[in-house]
């Protein structure tokens, strides 16, 4: 057998890419967003319990072992340092990592696109990346549409995220029909998960950008928390034919509730038996030196791409697929 | 016992639920960027042919299905039992009705067949996909027809019925594609 050596992209594709990025840097320049670069390998990783990093080995001094570094799942954590240092607002496109993961769209190192406004609110934010999408899909008029994720649930499942317990949400989801729903363990981030990827995601940015925000406080991830009738976490994810484009956050800038949060992580990680890499001191040491109220938001340019050439499989915008590089 | 994670899923893979075998059909990975990964799988029942969804957590484990295809040549019908052998090692297995099902119309004796074992024993027979049968009984065809439009149904050797061009005649060999059982050409011995 002969190794296949041809790109799994097409010509189209690789043209299409070049593009795109040279379209994100001329509207950032525009928009006097400076662009930067951060660690892709650090001694610290984040603690997400959903992510898992791939590790590398750094030999240098007397440990012949060498000292782990973990390849960045995101560039935030470095990326708030700089912000917290008072460079502004700053963007970066780069490679990073994620194991574990692989179908129709995802790939084990994808391309990305993270941004940082300090001094915005995350509202701001989300009509900068619907202008940002709009420009590199080529469709100025793509309208956009924003839904909180207690409104989406109520409305289309009769559901309250908030106060569902783990066996109303199992009930429901058999009665959706999705195959083994009785049978499956889950807690209840993983129902809400299920019920979110199996019965409302597919709907989601049918013809437009559809910006998805408030979620539960338990999936805050790094985002503030807002008390309104009930406590949500400024967070917003964005949906383009039913495919996730985009994360954002109102930044946490409380340096304590943010060691709280990542310790909870660890304590998570421990739990299921996963690998707990240090929590990064220097991220939360610049959250305490001061950062300025910053939303962010990290938008998946595989995905992106895929939209503009109308294209199902990330394969197709892939020069070099996992299982041909 | 062999078992594979979620991650090993992809078409083609035999895998044991609720006590029967099933092959993956189709294998979708699905997760949010910040949460619970799923394997959104089809799965066809081997015994049954029936295809299902199911739904698995990633990471979760499923056991392997000792399940392999190896050629195998048909020898005879008892009349209960088909009998097949091994060419290379001349081992001997028998698979009934159930298991043989349509296949028996296609296979006449020594003809090679796709045979499917679970634990070692049949699960499932494929014939060749294309046969040479003798035709046993068919309409003569209207004389100095030879344009085949319309066709006739033609009984062959093994029972099988197949619509055959209107010159073909009663004791020909023709030539069968079994998986859409349809005449593709008169043969010759």
């Amino acid at each position: 057998m002969t190794a296949e050596w041809r790109p799994s992209a097409s010509r189209k594709a690789l043209l299409a890419r070049a593009a795109m990025l040279a379209a994100l840097r001329d509207f950032f320049a525009g928009a006097g967003v400076l662009e930067v670069e951060t660690p892709i390998a650090s001694r610290c990783a984040g603690s997400d319990p959903a992510l898992d990093s791939l590790v590398t080995r750094w030999h240098w001094g007397s440990d012949s072992a060498g000292q782990p570094l973990y390849l960045h799942t995101s560039p935030e954590f470095p990326m708030k340092r700089l912000v917290a240092a008072g460079v502004g607002p700053i963007y970066q496109i780069c490679k990073v990592f994620r194991d574990g993961e692989r179908g129709r769209l995802h790939h084990p190192e994808f391309s990305l696109l993270e941004w940082y406004r300090p001094g915005w609110d995350y509202q701001r934010l989300m009509d900068e990346v619907a202008a940002v999408v709009r420009v590199v899909l080529g469709r100025p008029d793509l309208p956009t549409e924003r839904v909180t994720y207690r409104r989406l649930f109520s409305e289309r499942l009769g559901i309250d995220p908030w106060t569902a317990g783990c066996d109303d949400l199992r009930v429901r989801a058999a009665a959706l029909g999705i195959p083994d729903a009785a049978a499956l363990d889950l807690d209840r981030d993983g129902w809400l998960d299920l019920l979110l990827t199996h019965c409302l995601q597919g709907q989601l940015g049918c013809g437009r950008l559809t910006f998805l925000c408030d979620y539960p406080p338990s999936q805050a991830a790094l985002a503030r928390l807002r008390q309104d009738e009930v406590e949500v976490a400024e967070r917003f994810e964005l949906y383009l034919e039913g495919v996730e484009l985009a994360n954002g956050f109102q930044e946490l800038t409380d340096a304590a509730a943010q060691r709280a949060r990542l310790q909870s992580d660890l304590e998570t990680r421990c739990l299921q038996g996963r690998v707990t890499p240090p929590i990064d001191t220097a991220f939360l040491a610049a959250l305490a030196a001061g950062m300025p109220e910053t939303s962010g938001v990290a938008l998946g340019l595989d995905r992106l791409l895929m939209a503009v050439l109308n294209v199902r499989q990330i394969d197709a915008v892939l020069a070099f697929p996992v299982e041909r590089a | 016992m062999a078992s594979y994670s979620t991650s090993e899923f992809k078409s083609g893979l035999k895998i044991m639920l609720d006590g029967d075998p099933y092959n993956i059909v189709e294998n979708e990975f699905v997760k949010p960027g910040k949460g619970q990964a799923f394997s959104r799988v089809r799965v066809r029942n081997l015994k049954t042919g029936r295809t299902v969804e199911k739904t698995f957590k990633s990471g979760d484990t499923v056991e392997a299905a000792d399940v392999h295809d190896t050629d195998m040549q048909y020898l005879y019908n008892d009349g209960e039992q088909w009998h097949f052998m091994d060419p290379a090692s001349f081992e001997q297995m028998t698979a009934d009705a159930t298991i043989v099902g349509d296949t028996a119309k296609w296979i006449k004796d020594n003809d090679i067949c796709n045979v499917t074992l679970w634990n070692g024993l049949p699960l499932a027979v494929e014939p060749p996909n294309f046969v040479v049968l003798k035709i046993i009984d068919t309409d003569p065809g209207l004389k100095g027809d030879t344009s085949g439009g319309g066709g006739k149904p033609a009984t062959l050797e093994t029972g099988a019925v197949v619509r055959v061009p209107l010159f073909v005649q009663s004791g020909e060999l023709i030539r069968v594609d079994t998986r859409i059982g349809e005449y593709v050409s008169r043969a010759k011995e």
